[in-house]
């Protein structure tokens, strides 16, 4: 019978490059960028990394195919190395593959790193990928965009709880303002300027309802995670250590798209996955027990209603939490406290890795301005796709014992 | 008894108010002032010849079983292949049995009637019971000239047949001249136009005179036996005088369209007789004649079967689903005649797999999706495994058609970001009724015009055009759904 991750792998290190334009930056000088921090952070000599998983979503735009760009950029010793891609959920894929290696008993040390090098397009906004993106999707899908395909959620949100389109606007534009709060606080964030609520009403909008400051940073950058078992870390003399508690995954099936049921405006995938990460982690309660959350904050919206989700707001009840500040900083339940996709910024296959870079510096107490009073779980949660088609990967970690 | 069995037509929604042309590039022309009145119809962005055939075919099968179809027609001269069977194209849009004729009539503005007096000689013959045509029309001019504002957009379709004849064939003359008004090389973008007086004078003044006596001598009518005479022709007043002079009354004269539509070429003739079918009454004469190197002449009696008809757009009802537009540069856009910046995001590649359009084409050219046999769920795309949680039955889904099936809003967005040609970019959404659902363009629509619910219709449209490649890819987008005349 499977018992799960819970407790079975601590991380020994983390890194992670400053996210934003680094228009004087290749993808693999982001790479040696978190990964520095990262072998120094984890106190082990590189040729102990057993085995590696590599993360990146948009590789043609940088390191093309195959996971050769990070053992040749790092140098590393022959070992395997595996790439991964999975939209959003990139980075956590690769730290759940170097996880479960761990877990497993297959290595002793294992390197998950994500990176994603977007500022070479051209243009803003994520690549457009025309009939490269596969046959089936070129002649059929409709000519959306990422902000497109998710602004829809709002639409589906507001007929089915009867909102006022300006009671949703506000709504969403708190979420921004307080990642922005809160990125502001962060030195390694891409956008690092408070904004108020009336400059992000008055932004122009992008796909309608949501404005400019609805959609996350588009950012080069890189983090990355050397993981172990806690029984190694310990017997490296490590005290304070942080422990994976769960690492799950849901993917869309064709259900939301096809089937007659879902009425578009939540995440069947977040509800799975979270569900299944609950159990794992052993929380039975997660808007007590979760000291904090990193959620796939792509666009506002996509956070409004992740918060149902997650099982941290009841269904139809997000606006409310938002508007009462449970998610803020000083929150029940701070979300985005290093400022989220939407200021940290959003390098695809970094992502999921950042947002475990800053639950893992909270609950050491590492993250400075930002330091959260003693927390004890953290919780990161990415969403790649669209929201009617989607991977959903939800992640859980906390202090060892 | 041969003849039509079923009639429909389609106006493209949008109408250019013929005085914007005028403001715009009266500096340069200012002639244009003397034909500056009314308005044009004219394709949406994603609109073209091809489209419009199906919609009008469509329209005209309104009520009509398509598996009695066993031939399919397209004319035109403006169809985006020019190796490439359209009316094959067309077959597949109506999702028909595959062992039908196809055929495209072309290279000429009297396609539309030469293609009809095949169809039925080819009915007549009996070899083939009943055969669609559709006429369709989407010629591009050059900009600031007389052609540019006399020219409309549209497409008319027929179902021509033996049984449930509404409008039978009394006879038909057809004469063929090399009379080059005007002519378009294989290479060439736009049409080369000869003197408009010389036109006039030699080309309609004489050629549809000729035509016309001919089919009235071989039936043995005289013009007063005729109710309603209808043929194109550019000048207004010139229209009158060729009627006139061969002995018709301004009752029986049929206008040329120029104030609602402007002339849509190859389309036109059928055009007019659609809309005569509309009112006509049992026992009318309808002579419908085309010009283009020379002239067919037709001439149809009205059956009692007409009462019969069930309600369709026809002409009258998309000349009332009209959008009137006044910004000049979003014709010359939506044409391609306007090299705007797209900016690198449009700069994507473009291939069209065809193996893969051929696996699908019953998906993306007719719009087929499936019905599972085991629990009865719709679901679109067909696909091997049945998506209703529950059942997850293997093989077990039989084509279901999807065009015409009542629809909603379930989500849907308006976006500035997209690379579009008549930004913002609509999409969403749309659950049928009675199951199934998909992700779509939307068109024919502004932001206004959608909200979750409001009632939808999937419309076959132009998707991309390769540039590199010559390649128009069709699919199928949403729209509001017409309100159908009761």
């Amino acid at each position: 019978m499977a018992t799960g991750i819970r407790d079975k792998v601590a991380i020994l290190g983390m890194g992670c490059s400053r996210f934003g334009e680094r228009w004087d930056m290749s993808a693999q000088d982001l790479i040696v960028e978190a990964f520095e921090e990262c072998i120094k952070d984890a106190g082990i000599e590189k040729k102990q990394i057993q085995a590696a998983w590599f993360g990146t979503a948009f590789e043609s735009q940088h390191v093309g195919l195959s996971a050769l760009a990070l053992p040749i950029t790092l140098r590393l010793p022959f070992i395997p190395v595996t790439r991964v891609e999975n939209f959003c959920a990139t980075g956590t894929e690769a730290f759940r593959g170097a996880c479960y290696a761990v877990a497993s008993g297959a290595v002793d040390f294992a390197l998950a790193q994500g990176v994603e090098k977007l500022k070479d397009s051209g243009y803003g906004g994520l690549p457009n990928l025309g009939s490269n993106g596969g046959p089936a999707h070129f002649m059929v899908m409709p000519n959306m965009t990422a902000p497109g395909m998710f602004a829809q959620l709002a639409s589906a949100y507001r007929a089915k709880y009867k909102i006022e389109r300006d009671d949703l606007k506000n709504a969403l534009a708190h979420i921004s303002a307080k990642s922005h709060a809160n990125g502001a606080k962060n030195p390694k964030a891409h956008l690092r300027k408070a904004v108020t609520v009336d400059q992000i009403l008055a932004s122009p909008i992008i796909a309608d309802p949501l404005g400019l400051f609805d959609c996350c940073g588009v950012s080069d950058g890189s983090a990355c995670a050397i993981v172990t078992t806690p029984e190694i870390a310990k017997s490296m003399g490590r005290k304070d250590l942080v422990s994976v508690k769960s690492i799950q995954l849901a993917l869309s099936n064709g259900y939301e798209m096809q089937y007659n049921e879902w009425q578009g405006d939540h995440f069947v995938t977040a509800d799975k996955a979270s569900t299944r990460a609950y159990a794992e982690a052993g929380i039975k309660d997660p808007r007590k027990e979760l000291s904090m959350i990193e959620v796939h904050d792509c666009f506002s919206i996509t956070e409004l209603v992740t918060m149902e989700d997650l099982h941290i707001s009841p269904r139809g009840g997000a606006i409310k939490d938002v508007m009462d500040g449970f998610y803020d900083a000083t929150g029940g339940v701070p979300c985005q406290i290093d400022g989220g996709l939407k200021c940290f910024g959003h390098p695809i296959g970094a992502s999921g890795l950042r947002m475990l870079y800053e639950m893992y510096n909270q609950l050491l107490g590492r993250a400075g301005d930002r330091q959260l009073k003693d927390p004890k779980f953290g919780l990161t949660h990415n969403l790649g796709g669209m929201p009617f088609m989607n991977v959903c990967s939800v992640a859980i970690v906390g202090r060892y014992n | 008894m041969v003849g039509i069995v079923s009639y429909g037509a389609y106006l493209p929604k949008y109408r250019l108010g013929r005085s914007c042309i005028m403001d715009a590039m009266g500096w340069l022309a200012p002639g244009l002032m003397t034909a500056a009145s009314g308005e044009r119809t004219f394709c949406n962005w994603d609109e073209d010849a091809m489209t419009m055939a199906v919609a009008a075919a469509w329209d005209c099968m309104t009520g009509q079983d398509r598996a009695k179809l066993d031939g399919v027609y397209i004319a035109s001269t403006s169809l985006s292949f020019a190796d490439r069977d359209s009316a094959s194209i067309l077959k597949c849009a109506l999702n028909l049995k595959d062992d039908v004729t196809t055929a495209d009539f072309t290279s000429t503005q009297k396609a539309g009637t030469s293609a009809l007096v095949t169809a039925l000689e080819a009915v007549q013959g009996g070899d083939k019971k009943q055969i669609l045509l559709s006429a369709s029309d989407s010629r591009r001019t050059k900009t600031a000239w007389f052609h540019e504002m006399w020219f409309g957009d549209g497409a008319a379709s027929l179902v021509l047949g033996k049984d449930n004849v509404v409008a039978e064939l009394v006879g038909s003359f057809s004469l063929s001249q090399d009379f080059v008004d005007h002519y378009r090389g294989t290479e060439g973008k736009f049409d080369y136009n000869w003197e408009e007086r010389w036109i006039r004078d030699e080309g309609y003044g004489k050629i549809i005179p000729q035509a016309v006596k001919g089919v009235l001598a071989k039936t043995g009518l005289k013009p007063t036996d005729i109710t309603r005479i209808m043929f194109p022709c550019l000048f207004g007043r010139a229209h009158w005088e060729i009627a006139k002079s061969m002995g018709f009354t301004k009752e029986q004269l049929s206008g040329n369209m120029h104030e609602e539509t402007g002339e849509c070429g190859v389309a036109h003739p059928l055009i007019m007789l659609a809309r005569e079918l509309e009112t006509a009454k049992p026992g009318d004469k309808l002579l419908v004649a085309s010009f283009g190197q020379g002239s067919d002449a037709l001439i149809f009696m009205v059956t009692d079967k007409i009462k019969n008809l069930a309600p369709r757009m026809a002409v009258s009802g998309h000349l009332a689903n009209s959008r009137t537009e006044y910004t000049y540069g979003k014709f010359l856009r939506f044409r391609d005649l306007l090299n705007t910046e797209m900016g690198i995001r449009a700069e994507v590649p473009m291939q069209t797999a065809l193996s893969a359009m051929w696996r699908d084409r019953k998906l993306i050219l007719g719009f087929v999706g499936g019905k599972c046999k085991a629990c009865g769920t719709l679901q679109i795309p067909k696909s091997n495994v049945c998506v209703k949680p529950e059942c997850g039955a293997v093989h077990s889904q039989e084509d279901c058609e999807f065009v015409g099936r009542p629809a909603k809003i379930l989500t849907f967005t308006s976006d500035l970001l997209a690379v579009s040609i008549d930004p913002p970019a609509s999409y969403g959404m749309i659950q049928f009724e009675g199951g199934g659902r998909m992700i779509m363009d939307f068109t024919d629509c502004t932001m206004n015009d959608i909200e979750v619910g409001v009632p939808m219709q999937v419309t076959f449209r132009k998707k991309y055009y390769d540039k590199d490649r010559c390649f128009t890819g069709y699919f199928w987008s949403a729209a509001p759904a017409f309100k159908k005349p009761a």
